[in-house]
């Protein structure tokens, strides 16, 4: 083994097990299929590990580099491996309950996610346009193909065929864009590209217009408006296992796509950057909040509000300091908790063949399960941004990254739409607690389902009150 | 030391966690864990008080630990003059509402009581806290359980009421959110006695006069921004109107004189003229419209907004006076006439909407025209409830009297409109209050309702007593009430005297 090797060993790892996954299925009986489940877990754990162990990189300490150059292992990429492995553990926890209730308990479902999970940590340690670009299709094929995982439905194909479609125009539209970065700078490498706009300049027709369609690229992976189409109609049309995956994990590696690109590759060209975040950033913090108001399916209302969300991410991104991306890395670490657990909600409440997706399913929540009700009303509290929970300090320290910038306006703008995001959360909490159930069935998930979203619940004010430890690690990932 | 502040905030929240994990099947042992867990708090009052030092402003009872290493966030309590009184009506008010609501409250009663210690704990910080986020972190989170006690517990419209009141509140208190994280950018530091001593320009000033105001304007709440207070106030339960009304409303005076005042003192000078204009609309204007109400509750809500016009007003005639006198001298009576109408509003407003819970409870109606005669049935409630009307229109001798009176005297140093202007509060105040007694409390029977009424039990009793204990009490003898904010109310006045740009 190479040193290469070493240093990319949790990737390989994930590698394995992923086709471990896909041939042990065939010779197991149905009864057995539950070990698959084991590997999936024990793969993580074995990931998360490694990283642990390997991880050389701490502050002060410089990131390494393998094969030539092409990837990279710093503080931020083990910061995000790690929440990335935690963030899959809840949701292969709440897709086993999904996938086993509605009779879809197969391998299938774990081979992708690890493969996807294997882009996305590619994506994460990117550091060249190649990598970048080798990253981004693992993780969206094997997200085109988890939506598609319920071939019987019509929805889910419309779903993924539209996803795929959206998709892979984007993808286009990012090939080309570092197809124009290359030209100019005669460079893949984003360190290369970065010293050569520092040498030369960035006054190039060329760049700019590279640099338009990569940004397309992110927004699109991010689903920030106006390329946020299709989230809804994803969150939406695929089944919620695969809803868990895509609202979570992948939503990690873009925003260290839109890192790698933007502050390490381009980073000289901030000034054209900058504004081309705060307009999408601005958009989606409007259209996705005004929208999710309409919204009665709760997973459209979900959609809506990752988009406002993600323009929170960007906000972040704007001011181009340490203490803005690790704001904007704090944001995402906790939309990813968040996310898993609302979602994982719904699949609690979904049965008998019908997956929740009526606002009015969670109807008297509070009556049927009064500690339930409790989670969803701190992951709804968190997403509105109401302090003690972590999502309210997310939003602080993007807006105060935002002020520390000079940017009142863009801070002013963030808050408002943040109240006006706050009343649909608040009619997700007055369906469970004001409302009378229009069931009493009782909840009998699995305990490790009910560990799983219990601490999950339990984070988003575990890390509200202690969100010191999370800040200081998330910044002093880009404090090198 | 003990850490007696730490205690007061913590105690009743993870005594709130205790009964709720008590679950819905054990409703007497939550009753009771939470009347003892209250009655704690209280009993810890009583160290708090007696180890104030009234003779210095200096911060008393301090804790300071690091909570945020990376933003400089400390974990910091302490307590002055202004932060004390209020700390104990919230404690005192905490026995109060577990009592109010012992039979009254029949459903998921683990959760009711749970929700009012978690606020109780919360509303303690929101007065010790000394950290700008800690407050805000305080001040917020105060809302979730209020918003779920309306909106489980209320009336028809608990649903429209709550949200109203819930973003109402978020949409003030975000801009203050914005003010302080540019104080802390200005500052680096979160701590609010650095901000008190940051020089800012006069338009730094104004702007972030304007993001406290509005937060504390909603809070308190001032005209044109009141009216999610009589939703609020109709659609909640008997304890969630008492806390709203005894309490909540005070964060808002609290917050002026703790952040928009010596934070942006020039800004605040600047503004007076607004401030006090939006104040005398709300003591006049608001008292008419109490005067038309048919809704007891409604009713009382409104006059809380005329009464805190009081509070506003006796905050701001200070700069008046300086520009008059070229001293602060008088002043301070003014200042001292508010906080003393704050914590006098707190025990009367309680008190009525207690009394309006016990009609309530039986008739099960809050419409004026549903009474009549209730005296004829009900005669130990018509004697509180007498006495508390009376309180209300600012009776000598009981505390409605004493900081009306106060904010009066000081006003004519002021300007003699203004006093004229606040001084129609006499006649409103009494009309109001008067002419409900008679419609509720006096005349002939009015109906087969107020027939079978039954006098109030010992529960109520012992609720309705104490509080008209302390009302007879701060009214008689205010001395102790004066001299515990006297030294720091001195301390502000000369803060603000001085501007802060330079």
């Amino acid at each position: 083994m190479n040193a290469s090797m070493l240093i990319a060993a949790p990737e390989l790892l994930v590698l394995i097990m992923g086709c471990v996954v896909l041939c042990v299925d065939p010779f197991l009986r149905e009864e057995r299929r539950g070990i698959i489940h084991m590997l999936g877990m024990l793969t993580l754990l074995l990931a998360a590990i490694i990283t642990l162990r390997h991880e050389p990189a701490g502050a002060g300490q410089a990131a390494v580099t393998a094969f030539n150059g092409a990837f990279i292992s710093d503080p931020m990429s083990d910061v995000l491996k790690l929440f990335a492995y935690a963030t899959l553990g809840l949701v292969f926890v709440y897709a086993k309950h999904y996938l086993r209730t509605f009779n879809q308990f197969r391998a299938d479902y774990y081979t992708l996610s690890l493969f996807a999970l294997l882009g996305v940590m590619l994506l994460i340690s990117a550091n060249s346009l190649v990598m970048v670009y080798l990253g981004l299709e693992l993780t969206s094929l094997a997200s085109y193909a988890l939506v598609a995982l319920n071939r019987q439905s019509a929805r889910g194909s419309e779903a993924a065929m539209k996803y795929f479609v959206l998709g892979s125009m984007a993808s286009g539209l990012l090939l080309y864009g570092m197809s124009m970065v290359y030209g100019a700078t005669g460079s893949l490498a984003l360190p290369v590209i970065a010293e050569s706009l520092a040498a030369n300049g960035t006054d190039d027709v060329l760049l700019i217009v590279g640099l338009v369609f990569m940004v397309i690229g992110i927004a699109f992976k991010l689903g920030v408006v106006p390329f946020h189409m299709w989230v809804p109609d994803v969150y939406d049309g695929a089944p919620l296992a695969a809803t868990l995956f895509i609202s979570t994990v992948p939503k990690l590696a873009a925003f260290a796509m839109a890192y790698r690109i933007l502050a390490v590759g381009l980073g000289e060209m901030q000034a054209d950057w900058q504004q081309m975040l705060a307009a999408l950033a601005l958009a989606s913090l409007i259209i996705g909040n005004l929208t999710a108001i309409m919204q009665t399916n709760i997973r459209r209302m979900l959609a809506y509000s990752t988009v406002g969300h993600m323009g929170f991410v960007l906000l972040g991104m704007l001011p181009g300091t340490a203490t803005g991306y690790g704001a904007s890395l704090f944001y995402i670490v906790a939309y990813a908790l968040m996310s898993a657990a609302g979602f994982g909600m719904l699949v609690l409440l979904s049965g008998r063949g019908v997956d929740c997706e009526q606002l009015d399913d969670l109807k008297g929540l509070n009556r049927r399960n009064g500690w339930y009700a409790a989670i969803m009303l701190m992951v709804m509290f968190s997403m509105a941004g109401v302090p003690v929970f972590v999502g309210f300090f997310a939003k602080l320290w993007v807006i105060k990254a935002v002020l520390d910038a000079g940017m009142v306006n863009l801070a002013v703008a963030a808050v408002i739409f943040s109240v006006i995001g706050a009343f649909y959360y608040l009619r997700v909490v007055k369906v469970m607690y004001f409302d009378e159930p229009a069931t009493e069935t009782r909840f009998e998930p699995p305990v490790d389902f009910s560990a799983a979203i219990s601490l999950n619940g339990v984070l988003m004010l575990g890390l509200g009150v202690l969100s010191g430890s999370l800040l200081a690690l998330c910044t002093n990932s880009f404090l090198l | 030391m003990m850490p007696l502040l730490s205690i007061l905030i913590w105690l009743p929240i993870v005594g709130g966690a205790l009964v709720l994990a008590l679950g819905e099947q054990r409703a007497n042992a939550a009753r009771y864990l939470s009347l003892l867990i209250a009655g704690a708090t209280l009993a810890l009052c009583v160290p708090l008080y007696m180890g104030f030092d009234n003779s210095t402003a200096a911060m008393q009872f301090v804790e300071q630990s690091v909570w945020i290493e990376t933003f400089k966030v400390n974990y910091h309590l302490g307590i002055d003059g202004f932060s004390l009184p209020l700390i104990l009506l919230t404690a005192f008010f905490g026995p109060l509402v577990v009592l109010g609501a012992w039979e009254v409250v029949q459903d998921k009663v683990h959760q009711y009581m749970a929700a009012f210690l978690i606020m109780e704990g919360l509303m303690v910080g929101v007065f010790a806290a000394l950290d700008g986020l800690l407050f805000y972190v305080f001040f917020e989170a105060m809302l979730i359980p209020m918003f779920l006690v309306i909106g489980m517990w209320g009336g028809p419209r608990r649903v429209y009421a709550t949200i109203k009141f819930f973003l109402y509140t978020f949409l003030g208190s975000v801009f203050m959110l914005v003010g302080i994280i540019y104080l802390y950018n200005q500052a680096d530091s979160w701590n609010i006695m650095d901000w008190h001593a940051l020089p800012l320009t006069l338009q730094e000033q104004i702007w972030l006069f304007l993001a406290f105001f509005a937060a504390f304007a909603v809070k308190i709440p001032m005209f044109p921004v009141h009216t999610w207070l009589p939703d609020a106030h109709v659609e909640a339960p008997t304890g969630g109107s008492v806390v709203l009304a005894a309490i909540m409303l005070k964060i808002g005076g609290y917050g002026f004189v703790r952040f928009s005042l010596p934070i942006a003192p020039d800004a605040s000078a600047a503004l007076d003229g607004f401030v006090i204009a939006l104040s005398l609309i709300a003591v006049v204007y608001i008292g008419f419209v109490a005067l038309v109400q048919k809704d007891m509750k409604k009713l009382i809500a409104y006059s809380s907004i005329s009464h805190m016009g009081f509070v506003t007003l006796g905050i701001f005639i200070a700069f008046s006076i300086y520009r008059n006198s070229g001293s602060m001298h008088g002043a301070g009576l003014g200042m001292e006439g508010a906080m003393v109408q704050m914590v006098s509003h707190g025990f009367i407003s309680g008190a009525l909407f207690l009394c309006v819970g016990v009609l309530y409870d039986r008739v099960h109606s809050r419409e004026i025209s549903a009474y009549g005669g209730v005296a004829n049935t009900m005669p130990w409630f018509a004697f509180f409830a007498v006495l508390f009307f009376m309180a209300n229109s600012g009776l000598p001798g009981t505390s409605g009297f004493v900081g009306e009176f106060m904010v009066i005297l000081a006003s004519f140093r002021a300007n003699f409109w203004y006093a004229f202007a606040a001084g129609l509060t006499l006649i409103l105040g009494a009309a109001y209050s008067l002419w409900l007694v008679k419609r509720v409390v006096f005349g002939e029977v009015g109906n087969a309702n107020v027939e079978a009424l039954e006098d109030i039990n010992g529960r109520e009793a012992v609720m309705l007593s104490s509080l008209a204990f302390m009302v007879l009490l701060v009214g008689l003898w205010p001395a102790p009430l004066v001299d515990m904010m006297h030294v720091s109310v001195n301390q502000l006045l000369e803060q603000i005297a001085v501007s802060k740009i330079n």
